[in-house]
């Protein structure tokens, strides 16, 4: 009996597969922390190469929008605005169009079949590429819409948005370009919030005699919101960087100006456009501008995390 | 007696209609773009096809009507995004088994998992921006600038939150009573891992992998300055160090050119892209169903 336990005892794994063993988990730990320290890198390296603009106009080159290579003079307001304009209009006009989509979808007025169909079409918008959508912008959406601006230019040019003469390429293209491309993700989000809310909250609507918007607007909504407002977030930091579809609808002018009608810049447009050909302290500010670009998005996806963490169904 | 029937007028029926045929016009204006733009491309891309296409080189642009081929750019998408898989793929696949098996969920794991999520969300174009700085201006890879390499790397960072995060979740769904038998019979963790948790997680992984390729292929921002473009054929592994064509910038230089065969080459281009990346998509959405229907845990 003695012998046979320390016989046990002394059985152990071989030291070559214990030493593979240990190696397989630290290879794995170590590709995992790639991650973070790429992301690191990145804020690193586009911070310190856009040390010297930094040094050099500080805050101020957020507010002016002189863009002038041959005066060496840099300032990216416009880019700034046009990001935050277009984003935040596309938005503006997804999250009705999206959100009702998500209740069309979640909500039993035609058979399922129907529904899944068109759920999938609008996740399959989402797969394609943005250098399309830019080119199907250019050649397709923009004479469609010309008719309709130079109305909107007539009969409301008194509002500063629409002041400007519409020729070709104008910041309302890119706007509408991004509304296809935002739909998907928050059509796609708000279904699977508003999936998640559990049945027992429909029934217990209808039960006490709410009819159906009356279900939807007081009770389902409410419980879907902190998703269907991370998903908005989502998309508004995708709308943010956005860079292909844009660049090649917006018209990129470096002129300021508050109409919708004319041509515009973001702050991933002029990266786009620029940098290839960038040389001298252009190239610091381009960096500059990357690292607003970065920061914003930085932030807008945090909070949209933050907030899924934080208002997430406690059903 | 007359309450107990369906009245119309009532304003919570009025009201009702009114919302319900509103959600159906939003769900229609959402179809609307998308069943235009494919079969648009479809259509305008699919009539540009010829054999020569996939063989020749593209003119640069100019007054000539024949625009050539896409044949380096073709060639090109497809070294690039096998550059980037490369790199992507096992970097992904190790950290994911590191986070779904290893990690306890402490704040190394849920730091690490945070920071997959906000790398999800850098916009493409810095991933651009942070590859030109760190390969492309230092000359770093034996002296060349804008190289396929570079953007295979550039493309490989925008893949990685994609391999990790389906990995993971595929790994968590493997059910436990796996891992338990297969310890419990005396395996060690890599063996569980590599013989038993990660095949039978194998077709979650490989679906979402496939995906993310297919994503990459079409990206463009994080191309235009790391890799370029290029007009000749790609001959041999050197050409690895100099500019590269892809699909998607060669979509994006020709549809800015004035030219109407340059811009037709541009829509030849797009139908390739959409055509591959959307069946990729329907035949993983088919295999996905497939899969839960036939599941056996």
């Amino acid at each position: 009996m003695e012998e046979k336990l320390t016989l046990f005892k002394n059985r152990k794994r071989f030291g070559i597969e214990k030493n593979i063993d240990i190696i397989f988990k630290n290879t794995a730990l170590v590709l995992s922390s790639f991650v973070a320290i790429i992301l690191l890198g990145i804020i690193l390296v586009v911070f310190f190469q856009s040390f010297e603009s930094f040094s050099r106009y500080g805050l101020k080159f957020l507010v002016t929008s002189e863009w002038n290579p041959v005066k060496d003079e840099y300032g990216a307001f416009t880019a700034i605005y046009g990001t935050l304009v277009t984003s935040f209009l596309s938005l503006l006009i997804t999250i009705p169009l999206g959100v009702g989509t998500a209740i069309f979808i979640t909500e039993d007025f035609v058979p399922k079949v129907v529904r899944e169909i068109i759920g999938s079409f609008v996740e399959l918008l989402a797969a394609i590429p943005s250098v399309v959508l830019g080119l199907w912008a250019i050649f397709v959406m923009e004479p469609f819409f010309r008719a309709f601006f130079v109305f909107l230019h007539n009969f409301f040019g008194w509002i500063p948005l629409f002041s400007t003469e519409p020729t070709g390429r104008n910041s309302l293209l890119a706007i509408l370009i991004l509304v296809v491309m935002l739909l998907p993700i928050v059509t796609a989000i708000a279904r699977d919030s508003l999936n998640q809310v559990p049945k027992k909250l429909r029934n217990a609507a209808y039960g006490i005699g709410a009819s159906r918007w009356k279900t939807i607007f007081s009770v389902i909504l409410p419980a879907a919101l902190s998703g269907i407002m991370a998903g908005v977030l989502l998309a508004l930091g995708r709308a943010m960087g956005e860079t292909m579809a844009v660049t090649m609808i917006i018209g990129n002018s470096n002129a300021f100006s508050w109409s919708l009608l004319s041509p515009g810049y973001t702050i991933s447009s002029m990266l786009a456009n620029q940098f290839g050909e960038a040389d001298g302290s252009q190239v610091s500010s381009l960096f500059y501008a990357a690292f607003v670009l970065m920061i914003l998005s930085l932030v807008v996806n945090i909070f949209a995390q933050w907030l899924v963490k934080k208002f997430s169904l406690k059903y | 007696m007359n309450s107990l029937y369906y009245q119309k007028r009532l304003s919570r029926n009025i009201g009702d209609k009114f919302f319900t045929s509103l959600s159906v016009i939003c769900a229609l204006i959402a179809i609307l773009p998308l069943i235009f733009l494919v079969t648009y491309i479809l259509y305008k891309g699919g009539s540009q096809i010829t054999p020569e296409l996939f063989t020749l080189e593209p003119n640069p642009p100019g007054d000539d009507l024949d625009a050539g081929g896409i044949n380096p750019a073709l060639i090109g998408t497809l070294i690039i995004t096998t550059i980037a898989s490369i790199i992507a793929i096992p970097v992904g696949v190790g950290g994911g088994i590191y986070l779904a098996e290893y990690s306890k969920g402490g704040a190394f794991s849920r730091f690490i998992r945070f920071g997959v999520n906000v790398l999800a969300g850098v916009p493409s174009i810095i991933a651009g921006v942070f590859i030109y700085a760190l390969i492309v201006s230092t000359k770093i890879l034996f002296g060349s600038m804008y190289s396929g390499l570079a953007g295979g790397m550039a493309l490989s960072i925008l893949m990685l939150p994609t391999v990790i995060k389906t990995t993971d979740e595929g790994l968590k769904l493997v059910p436990n009573e796996l891992r338990y038998a297969s310890l419990g019979v005396g395996a060690s963790m890599y063996t569980t891992i590599l013989k038993v948790t990660l095949p039978s997680a194998f077709r979650s992984i490989a679906t979402g992998v496939v995906l993310g390729i297919a994503r990459a292929a079409g990206e463009t921002a994080p191309l235009i300055f790391t890799a370029l473009f290029s007009y000749y054929y790609i001959t041999g592994f050197g050409d690895l160090f100099y500019e590269m064509g892809s699909l998607a910038v060669l979509i994006y230089n020709f549809a800015l050119e004035p030219y109407d065969a340059q811009n037709k080459l541009a829509w030849a281009a797009s139908f390739i892209l959409v055509l591959t990346i959307l069946s990729v998509n329907i035949f993983s959405r088919i295999l996905a169903a497939f899969t839960e229907k036939t599941k056996r845990v």
